[in-house]
Formats: C-alpha cells, structure tokens, sequence
C-alpha cells in the first residue's frame, strides 16, 4: 500500500473548499440553533404549562431521533406537504433545529441552576419574571452554560458530515466526489479525517479561549 | 386622619401557612403602624421567617390576609370576593413590601451600585442616570460611599447586608421586612448592620424585623414580639417584654437567652 501523492496534491485545494461551505453551514446553523434554543430554553421557564409541554415534546422528539432521520424529514417528506428548501438550506435547517434541542436543555438547566435567593431577591424588589430571567439569572447562567454550549456547536459541525448523504457539496461530499472520479478512498477519508480533526481542534481551542475570557461571577 | 379611618402601614389578619402536614403559622393577626419598629424573637423553628415570607408573599399563605397601606397583597377583587393575584400583579403589589435576607442574596454579577440601581431603573423606571444617583445617595446612608464599584464578593458580609438595605431601602417601599439580617455574619460585623437599621429605625422607616440580637431588640423596638409554635405569644414594649413578660413561655425564652446567648431556648412545655 503506498499513498498516491498526487492525488493528494489535488485533493488539498478542494477539500479547503469543501471545508469552507462545511464552515459556513456550521456558522449559519450555529448562529440559528443558538436563537431557537434560547428562545425554546426560556419558553419552557415560563409558568404557561401548554407551552412547557409542547417545548419538552419537542426536545424529546429531537433528542430521541437520529439526526439523519431528521435531515431526511426535513429534505425529502416536507417537500410532500408543499414546504421545499434546497439542500443546503434543508440541511442548516435540520442541523440548527436538532442543535436547538439541545442548546435549549442547556438554557433551562443553567438558569434553573442560579441560587434560589437570587429569584427571591429580585422578586422582592418588585421585578416581573421576564425581568427576572433577562437581568438577574441569565446573566449568572452565561458562564456555567458556555462550557455544554460550545461542546453542542462543536458536535453540530461535526455532524454537518451527514449532510453529504443530501449532495451538499460540504468536506465531505467533496472527498466523496474525489473518491468517485480516481477510486482512492484510503488517501482521501484519511485526508478527511486530518480536516476534520484540524477543525474541530481549531474550535475547541478558540471556545476554551471564549470561555477563559469570560468572568468569573 | 380620623380614628375611625386609621388604615395600619401593615395588616396581617388571619395567616396561616402549613407545608404539607406542618402547621408553621397559626392564624397570626399583626398591625404595624407607620413609622414603628416591630421585632419578632422566638426559637429558631416558631415561625418569624415564615411569617416575613407570607407577608412578602415570597411564600403563599394557606390562609388570611395581607394588606399595605390598607392595599390588598396577593389577591384582587372580583365580583363578589376575591382571586389570587397573578405573578404579574403580586409583582407589582410586592412594591411596597422590602425585604432584607439572611443570607443577602446580592447579585453577583453586578457591582454594589447597580445592585441597587438595578431596581430603580427597570422597576421604578428611572433613566440609568437618575438610577444611579440615588443608589449612590442611599449606599451613603448606609456608609458605603467608598465602596460602589465593588462585587459582591469583594465586599464583608456587614457591607454585603447594607449594600442588601440599601437595595431595600431605594424601592421606597412602605415597610421593610428583615429576616434574621445579621445571623449569617461573623460576630464583629453584626455591629455595623444592626447600627445602619437602628439609623435607619430611627429615620422613621416601617420595619419587622426577626432578630436573635436582645439588646439590639431593646434598644431599637417600638415593639417586641414573642413566636412561638406559629402563633404570637406575646407583645409589648420591649420594657414590657423584657422587664415583666407576662406569659411562662415568654419567660422561659428569655431566662435561657440571658443564660446563654447562643443556646436554643428550651421548649418543653
């Protein structure tokens, strides 16, 4: 077995592409899930008991279903009652409502987590509960949430591989592509996986950075 | 104002309050008029807290009333009686209830000064200027002026407590409950709370105040109050509680506090 290195040579330029739309997915799912799942996370602080049900159906919909079911609900059965998107789009839109799921776990968990006298206290100076939740238990929530948050981010785009099983033309589906034109498939999934580690590495070094910037309450 | 229309700063009627089986108050019935100084002693387990906590509605009564300034707390009229306040307007009703905890419960992530800023602008409603301004003037009343910038947790719990009054005392409510305010700080800061409440006392502030400090309590009380099994045992002056308390209970509470200062009080009956 000896590796083809001209191949490699020409896969390193078109891997970097694929890992730039790999990127840009992450971040535009990622900047999505963290709407959504904030805002599902609060919702279900919310003493309206209808909306705490629905939002914790939700999540155990989502948690309890494989991401690539979901990438194909959202791709090939939502088309079928008229809701169409394109790959890409069907694929940041599986991947931010799955990331969701679990972003929103986080959320409910860090806020219910603040010391109870803290709610006591702002409650005592006649603060509303929206109140409350914004400028008192969010704020001490952020630091212990960063930590699980940017861990889903990071397996979010791990997951983007998956959406190559839709043709989006993301680092995976450009080796895949490779693979089919010159049949080398050990060059490249190794290759492959060196981008992803390199990646992920990258990311996890920049949100430790993040959260060693955070204070400390 | 008339005899007739007297309305107290704080009428409690009828509180109870039971946690599953436990019956914590019974039926207790407490006037406070404005401006007095009322302190509430018992064993730890007679229910001062509890009855702070109701009034504040912090913990929802089982039954009776609470009423400010002659406003109810906690519930609203309605067509032939009365509901339950929603979250909404028992937060608007708690306004003129403050409350000191024993455990200050400062918010960490803000500084001394936008601990009692905070209130003022997003409940009160003033610009974050005009917020801040009189945070600064009420932490000097506490003499904390040199102190704003600082988090919590740069601060001593007898500086964290009067950052806490200070909190209190700038919603301008109508009457300040404390609860236990100095039992969570080390004996050589209690003295420094208890003088920035007697200041405060005597300034004309509404208070209850649950305390385990007698000689604070004597010096400081328009009126004392003895808990015991959640009912008010007994009240007067603190020259009639002190000097010739009438019930054994009371007595009993007392003759083991001037024994020893830190015991708890025999209960046997």
């Amino acid at each position: 077995m000896s590796i083809d290195w001209n191949i490699v040579q020409t896969a390193i330029p078109l891997l970097a592409r694929g890992t730039v739309v790999t990127l840009q997915i992450s971040l535009v799912a990622g900047v999505l899930a963290c709407i959504i799942g904030f805002a599902l996370g609060l919702a279900s602080l919310s003493n309206f008991r209808p909306l705490r049900w629905i939002i914790s159906a939700y999540v155990d919909f989502v948690r309890g279903t494989p991401l690539l079911i979901q990438v194909f609900l959202v791709f090939f059965a939502l088309p079928v009652i008229g809701i169409r998107f394109d790959e890409i789009w069907a694929g940041i839109i599986a991947l931010a409502f799955n990331t969701s799921a679990y972003i929103a776990e986080t959320v409910r968990g860090g806020v219910g987590s603040v010391e109870r006298g803290q709610t006591e206290a702002a409650k005592s100076i006649g603060m509303f509960r929206w109140q409350i939740l914004s400028y008192i238990l969010l704020p001490q929530a952020l630091r212990p949430m960063l930590p699980p948050l940017t861990n889903e981010l990071i397996s979010m785009t791990k997951n983007t591989s998956l959406l190559s099983v839709i043709s989006v033309y993301e680092l995976t589906r450009a080796g895949q592509a490779i693979i089919s034109v010159h049949f080398v498939p050990f060059e490249i999934y190794l290759l492959l996986a060196l981008y992803y580690y390199a990646l992920i590495k990258a990311l996890s070094y920049f949100s430790r950075w993040i959260e060693s910037r955070m204070p400390a309450l | 104002m008339t005899a007739e229309t007297f309305v107290p700063a704080l009428r409690v009627e009828g509180l109870t309050k039971t946690f599953g089986t436990k019956t914590v108050l019974r039926d207790v019935d407490l006037d406070v008029r404005s401006g007095e100084t009322v302190v509430v002693i018992g064993a730890s387990g007679s229910g001062k807290t509890t009855l702070l906590r109701c009034v504040s509605h912090l913990e929802l009564p089982t039954a009776g009333t609470v009423d400010v300034d002659g406003r109810p707390i906690g519930r609203v009229p309605v067509a032939g009686g009365w509901k339950n306040s929603s979250e909404r307007q028992l937060a608007i009703q708690r306004r003129c209830i403050g409350f000191v905890f024993q455990r200050f419960n400062l918010f960490p992530h803000l500084t001394a000064l936008d601990n009692v800023a905070i209130g003022l602008r997003k409940v009160r409603g003033f610009s974050a200027r005009e917020a801040r301004a009189r945070a600064a003037e009420h932490l000097s009343k506490v003499f904390l002026s040199d102190h704003v910038a600082k988090r919590p947790h740069e601060l001593s719990g007898g500086q964290q407590q009067r950052v806490a009054i200070a909190r209190a005392i700038a919603m301008e409510p109508t009457i300040i409950l404390f609860d236990e305010p100095t039992s969570a700080l080390d004996p050589e800061l209690v003295r420094e709370v208890l003088d920035a409440i007697r200041l405060l006392a005597t300034g004309g502030m509404t208070s209850v105040i649950v305390t385990h400090e007698m000689s604070f309590a004597r010096q400081v009380a328009n009126r004392v109050i003895y808990m015991d099994e959640g009912v008010i045992v007994e009240q007067g002056t603190p020259a009639e509680l002190f000097g010739a308390p009438r019930e054994p209970r009371t007595r009993r509470f007392l003759e083991h506090f001037t024994i020893s200062n830190t015991g708890r009080p025999n209960e046997q009956h």
